[in-house]
């Protein structure tokens, strides 16, 4: 065991439910994140972290004189993607096709994880390299793999530790932002026999390089997530820093591209909004070291074959909802994260899901379905704020959204509870509320109702101990008392 | 068709069923109105640029064409390569005299173990973008293909003055024309491959090569 303890690795939890489709139950977040709240050393590393990119993104953002406009053009070209989605698809599926690749369509997990394995299998390949990529998390693409006997190897540095550490990636960024060096070291002295191995970030770094190279250069097939498909086109993007996305996307003769039908952008032009708003946003730089667009196969110039796998795994119905649709606009560039003051304090794996911090407490339970209770969870892991709107590149308004979801799950606790929801004290505490809203008189009066009622419990100014079936309330946050004298009742009484 | 096919687009357009049939995607508007036209002169521009690249922790060399075949020489000897990988196009003439050249071909490509065992790769690119410090390689003649600027540990770049853009816009724009029509693959280089992975403290150099050197030659 290293030095430090992680979250990852005394916390005992269930983690993820690996496929959406199967209906593990998750632990809630409410659950999760007490124990993770108490680790120091992972609030340490997280805050940290957070800080840094927080503080990098405003500087270069600021830099932007049109910053305002690209992120306006953003999200209304997500939003025109969203509503013509079906001929998007169609002309994309189109446009591969034409330039030499292969298009596959996956309803869910299930079915995207049989159609790469058999391709795998194809080639005869056992081990495939794999590019960071959270929708091969989201459908457990590695284990589904392992089933078969193939060996799905992550060669992102961070997902190659989380990987080694048979543990879960805690960031959308930076997977590995959980652990420090010298428990990185420890992780490698172990698991890829070096021995002499000193915990600066270099050298770790170098280690890895040599254990990948050789694995590089025996792949027969790569595997990777997508950051935008061009539907003019076919054109693929991936965008990333180690080189680790060229070699999987250049080196192997098969390449197999597995992205959410969401990922579609109409034109290759348009990548001069997007690749203006995602690096400065994800990594907080101008520009991120490399990035790769191919169009279908190239001869002689990387893979002979090219599989790209549209993957839909809950997200129709996302595109159902008016107003979660949004939430497919996201370019997973993980802002929202680091600006959380909730992520900031948990951390990623309290979320028990691939997609952690705010824009992951409203996709988590659209994919996922109301119905899992971990998932329905989610939508209350945030205190409203609104930072995570502000720095989204692709203007998802994300407390609307969570706000939209935690009335669904209000209204469908209230239609199956039947008559245990309707005595329930939260239920008809509100109701009760609403009734003293309709009218002036009745408000008035229970508020001067309260104000007698409310004495015994008034310490110090503020009320943070309720009785009986009210405590639920006060469990979690302290409640202003009635002042002695409202403002309505000061204006009544002033003398003019 | 597949059936899953059938089945995403069905679900697609039961979730988009209050779209009105007759909007057309255009309907939904985009601004356009972000910077799309630099107003910085060459100079600033070809400024900016090397600053930026820099930035990166790049090498960056700015030097007149005459000086192309000395400075190249020198840059190689100062990297310690012996075994230099050259792409298809490249100008023989600045290629120094004292070298191993692993001539990249057409008919005979260099093998990804020969290129993994050489020191280093020489190219031109495509394209430059001063406002990211960015390199577009487009495939071309003197680039080579992806793997060349991959395998090796170290990657001598060389661009003319005149190729570089100001803008990101003007970059994406520039290859426009090719993409739509023949589709070549193409790589952007902003600095040489780093991980900022570990407790963000940024290395540079995991899988790609680990120092990246740019002359920006003027004529």
């Amino acid at each position: 065991m290293p030095e430090h303890n992680t979250g990852a690795d005394w916390i005992n939890v269930d983690f993820i439910s690996v496929t959406m489709k199967n209906k593990k139950k998750t632990p809630t977040f409410e659950e999760t994140a007490k124990a993770y709240l108490s680790n120091t050393q992972l609030r340490r590393n997280i805050g940290h972290a957070t800080h840094t990119i927080r503080e990098k993104r405003e500087t270069v953002v600021g830099e932007m004189p049109d910053w305002e406009i690209l992120r306006e053009a953003g999200s209304q070209l997500k939003k025109r993607v969203m509503r013509h989605l079906d001929d998007y698809l169609l002309q994309l599926e189109a446009s591969v096709q034409e330039a030499g690749g292969k298009v596959h369509w996956a309803g869910d997990a299930e079915e995207a994880n049989r159609i790469i394995a058999d391709l795998v299998k194809e080639q005869q390949a056992e081990e495939v390299v794999k590019v960071k990529s959270i929708t091969t998390d989201e459908i457990g693409l590695n284990q589904a793999l392992a089933g078969e006997g193939i060996r799905a190897l992550e060669t992102d540095l961070a997902e190659l530790i989380v990987q080694l550490a048979e543990d879960e990636p805690s960031h959308i960024l930076v997977p590995a932002i959980h652990k420090n060096r010298s428990e990185i070291r420890e992780l490698f002295r172990k698991k890829l026999n070096q021995q002499e191995l000193s915990d600066r970030p270099e050298d770790l770094a170098e280690a890895a390089r040599l254990y990948l190279r050789k694995k590089f250069l025996n792949a027969k097939v790569g595997i990777s997530g997508a950051n935008f498909a061009v539907a003019d086109t076919g054109t693929v993007a991936v965008v990333e820093s180690e080189g680790n996305g060229r070699m999987c996307t250049t080196l192997p003769e098969t390449l197999i591209t597995v992205m959410g039908i969401e990922k579609i952008i109409p034109r290759w032009r348009d990548f001069e909004v997007f690749m203006q708003l995602l690096p400065r946003s994800s990594t907080a730089e101008r520009m991120n070291p490399y990035n790769s667009f191919w169009t279908g196969v190239t001869e002689g110039d990387g893979p002979r074959e090219f599989h790209l796998v549209l993957l839909d795994n809950g997200r129709t119905n996302v595109l159902a909802d008016e107003v979660g649709r949004q939430t497919l606009n996201c370019i997973r560039c993980s802002a929202c994260l680091n600006v959380c003051p909730v992520y900031e304090r948990t951390g990623g794996h309290a979320y028990n899901s691939v997609y952690p911090g705010p824009i992951g407490a409203i996709l988590t339970p659209q994919l996922r379905g109301l119905d899992d209770e971990g998932a329905a969870s989610l939508p209350y892991a945030s205190t409203l704020c609104g930072a995570c709107y502000e720095v989204c590149p692709v203007k998802i308004n994300i407390p609307e959204v969570l706000v939209h979801l935690r009335g669904k799950i209000v209204d469908r606790k209230k239609r199956e509870g039947g008559l245990k929801t309707k005595t329930d004290p939260e239920h008809v505490g509100m109701r009760w509320m609403g009734r003293a809203f309709t009218k002036r008189s009745r408000y008035e009066r229970a508020q001067k109702i309260a104000r007698l009622g409310q004495k015994i419990f008034v310490r110090d100014g503020t009320i943070s101990n309720l009785p009986g079936e009210l405590s639920g309330w006060t469990a979690m946050r302290d409640l202003k008392p009635i002042p002695k004298q409202t403002f309505r009742e000061w204006w009544g009484d002033r003398d003019e | 068709m597949s059936s899953a096919k059938d089945n995403i687009l069905g679900s697609i357009r039961a979730a988009l069923r209050e779209v009105p049939a007759e909007e057309q995607p255009e309907d939904i508007e985009v601004p356009r109105d972000y910077r799309k036209q630099g107003e910085g002169g060459v100079i600033d521009i070809v400024e900016r640029f090397a600053e930026r690249v820099g930035e990166y922790k790049a090498t960056v060399n700015r030097i007149h064409e005459e000086e192309l075949k000395d400075t190249i020489a020198e840059s190689c000897r100062g990297e310690g390569v012996e075994a230099l990988a050259v792409p298809d196009g490249f100008p023989g003439e600045w290629l120094p005299d004292d070298l191993t050249l692993l001539q990249d071909k057409k008919d005979a490509p260099l093998s990804h173990r020969e290129l993994d065992r050489s020191d280093g790769v020489i190219t031109t690119c495509a394209l430059g973008i001063a406002q990211t410090g960015t390199l577009v390689l487009d495939a071309g003649a003197g680039q080579g293909r992806r793997v060349l600027t991959l395998l090796p540990d170290y990657h001598l770049c060389i661009i003319w003055e005149s190729q570089i853009v100001e803008l990101v816009s003007e970059g994406f724009r520039y290859f426009e024309a090719s993409v739509e029509q023949e589709g070549p693959p193409l790589t952007f280089i902003s600095g040489p491959s780093a991980t900022s992975d570990i407790e963000l403290s940024r290395v540079e150099g995991v899988h790609g090569p680990r120092r990246l050197e740019v002359l920006i030659v003027s004529r």
